[in-house]
């Protein structure tokens, strides 16, 4: 049967998990309160897990390396930005093929390169770490702690900062919020570095603090999960969040229960995220807190 | 709130004086700094650019049994692409083919290895089957669109990766696809069995002559009925119409759940219909790895095509070139996933140029006063490049 020693470590194989899709989450809830939608995120993940561990080969500083993937994130927003928020190309063409490039590029220069093993440091602290369910949460990489400081930053942003207020403002009303004066397209595009950083550094805590290297297309979709976790949250970040740990948890759940001596069916696990996406977007549809102009593109002069 | 604006058809709109010279310019130049940009990484990556460009010239064309590997990959690159090119026009966006084409080859998988009938019927049925199942799979996004509101490009996407699931849970299930094992003591593998030569797509020549699949064939006839039906029939001109103003078409009688759900629904069948096609014309054993992309790869050629069924058979062919030509790079120490990079370098240099030249012309028209004749306006659409 199940033991506390198991489910402690279904606990810490859920964080470990999480956390990726929860850097990740941040940057683009706060893209999707500006009325962007970013499929991506894959990109940005990807090249975010890839630089990160090139540089922290090249520099030898798991650290360095994950601000470097934070960094590829943020250029691959940078380009989504100035693609379909300045020269109005659709955002979902734009996502595809900066998914396409990334992974073609990442898979390209892995092909070629060998990098060394680099890995951050782990938080340990005694005592706390051994109590049993919780304790892994006294145990992880350092950067996971960094989500402490995000999480309530991205809600401060969107919530209660000024410039969060115009991003939801042109993400209800893009018209309104252009008569008043705010640049609509400038806002959207800096929601989407916001994003990219934030996907950037998901993904190059999963290659850098979780994995320790990168396999070609590591980040395997988790970007598009991302996307289903805002969607299930309700474009509210504590049910994005809540929608990254149940994620996470079900893909731990993926891992562990064939060790546990379970039969069950890995592919339904593996939907999971998406067939509670969908359900998710189908139930609140009518009553949506999804952002008016979600996903459209503004072009003064029209309704 | 069913009326969203989404995916203008550009070619169709009124457009400045000067554009199409412009935007071929542009494509020109945006196609030269794409292949000279991957010919620059790989040199910087130590390869030699002139050996790549050899390997990819004599695993694609060089000779017969080259075009035959091209023509192969091309036929599914085409069918998934002639979807997209319905559903683009309608402005409902698909980008759940990948699925779509996987679905598709496991129905078909289905009804071919289960169907006792005479072998080219079943041939034929499991065509259909394979359609119409990518067929209810994209419509059942067009249905949580217009029933429940529910984004049409998120729920085709997620619906992908359940396809994916599914098929790959469908493989493991003796009873539903998965092949016996051979032996009893053997371990069963996630895959089908394979096809029996009567239910498969007959085609002609023979290897080391040139092949061409009976599915190539089936495409062609397609895209030119496509092309026929979108250029002159009247469900063309509503599917432009709106795709180019949904607001003018409902005010038109153009009824948008229905057109755009078929519109939908057609783009998900082609898919499937390729799926079915990769398989009873190419792979003859359902695997989960069957859609290889074709899926993805299929919709960036009707981007680059714009919409336009007749220009797709040159992109799909290239697209193909790409596919077949890829397995010769390895030999010169270039990684394969070389054309990945080219592809999306493409479709990037032929969606922007179009954009590019209109916000230029924009620019233009805001600084220069009216002259007294009226000038075709600029558009006041959103720009969109899925023309």
């Amino acid at each position: 049967m199940i033991g506390t020693d198991e489910i402690t470590t279904i606990v810490a194989s859920s964080l470990r998990l999480t956390a990726p899709l929860a850097f990740a989450a941040c940057g683009e809830y706060l893209a999707e309160r500006a009325g962007t939608q970013n499929i991506s995120v894959e990109g940005m993940m990807l090249g975010g897990a890839f630089g990160s561990v090139a540089v922290a080969s090249a520099t030898g500083s798991a650290t360095t390396g994950l601000l470097a993937g934070a960094i590829v994130g943020l250029v691959v927003g940078f380009v989504h930005g100035n693609l379909s928020h300045r020269i109005q190309i659709n955002t979902f063409v734009v996502g595809l093929v900066l998914n396409a490039f990334v992974l073609g590029l990442t898979s390209f220069l892995i092909a070629i390169s060998e990098f060394d093993s680099n890995q951050v440091a782990q938080l340990s602290i005694p005592g706390l770490r051994d109590i049993p369910i919780i304790g892994p949460l006294f145990e992880q990489r350092w950067p996971m702690y960094l989500l402490l400081l995000i999480i309530p930053l991205t809600w401060w942003l969107v919530e209660r900062s000024r410039w969060g207020l115009n991003l939801r403002a042109i993400a209800d009303n893009p018209q309104a919020a252009d008569v008043t004066g705010l640049k609509v397209n400038k806002l959207r595009r800096q929601a989407l570095l916001y994003a990219g950083l934030l996907s950037g550094l998901g993904g190059a805590y999963l290659a850098t603090a979780e994995v320790g290297s990168f396999n070609m297309n590591m980040t395997a979709g988790r970007g598009f999960i991302v996307i289903a976790a805002v969607i299930f949250g309700a474009w509210r970040l504590k049910g994005t969040m809540i929608g990254c740990l149940v994620f996470g948890f079900a893909d731990a759940l993926r891992l562990a229960l064939p060790a546990l001596g379970f039969e069950l069916n890995s592919q339904l696990l593996v939907a999971a995220p998406y067939l509670m996406a969908l359900l998710a977007m189908m139930l609140f549809a009518s009553k949506s807190r999804e952002p008016r102009a979600l996903g459209k593109p503004f072009v003064r002069g029209i309704t | 709130m069913s009326e969203k604006r989404k995916f203008p058809n550009v070619a169709e709109l009124m457009r400045p004086s000067g554009y199409g010279v412009q935007v071929t310019l542009i494509t020109i130049a945006a196609i030269a700094v794409a292949v000279v940009a991957s010919m620059v990484l790989v040199s910087a990556t130590g390869g030699s650019p002139g050996d790549a460009l050899d390997a990819l010239y004599t695993g694609s064309i060089a000779d017969t049994a080259a075009w035959s590997e091209t023509l192969k990959a091309a036929t599914p690159l085409l069918l998934v692409a002639l979807g997209a090119c319905i559903s683009n026009r309608a402005g409902v966006f698909n980008i759940g083919q990948e699925g779509q084409v996987l679905l598709g080859a496991a129905v078909a998988a289905y009804v071919a290895l289960h169907l006792a009938l005479p072998g080219t019927l079943v041939m034929i049925l499991s065509l259909l089957a394979g359609a119409i199942a990518g067929g209810l799979w994209s419509g059942a996004s067009a249905v949580m669109h217009y029933g429940r509101n529910v984004n049409i490009v998120v729920s085709t996407l997620l619906m992908s990766f359940l396809a994916i699931q599914v098929v790959s849970f469908a493989v493991t299930v003796p009873w539903l696809l998965q092949a016996p094992r051979a032996s009893a003591d053997s371990i069963a593998s996630s895959e089908s069995a394979q096809l029996p030569p009567s239910v498969r797509i007959p085609g002609f020549g023979e290897y080391p002559a040139l092949e061409i699949g009976g599915g190539l064939v089936l495409s062609i006839i397609l895209t030119i009925v496509l092309a026929v039906l979108l250029a002159r029939s009247r469900w063309g001109f509503r599917l432009n119409m709106l795709g180019l103003n949904p607001m003018a078409a409902r005010h038109a009688g153009v009824r948008a759940p229905f057109a755009g759900g078929m519109a939908l629904a057609l783009s998900g069948a082609f898919a499937g219909l390729a799926g079915a096609v990769i398989l009873s014309g190419q792979v003859f054993r359902l695997q989960p790895a069957l859609s290889n992309n074709f899926g993805w790869d299929g919709l960036l050629v009707a981007l680059i095509a714009r919409s336009r069924p007749l220009a797709a058979v040159p992109v799909a062919l290239l697209f193909g070139a790409f596919r077949s030509g890829s397995s010769f790079l390895a030999s010169t120490g270039v990684p394969n996933y070389l054309v990945d990079i080219v592809q999306a370098l493409l479709v990037l240099a032929f969606v922007v140029p179009p954009v590019l030249a209109k916000v230029k012309s924009r620019g233009r028209a805001e600084a220069t006063p009216p002259p007294a004749e009226p000038v075709p306006s600029t558009p006041t659409e959103p720009e969109k490049v899925t023309a």
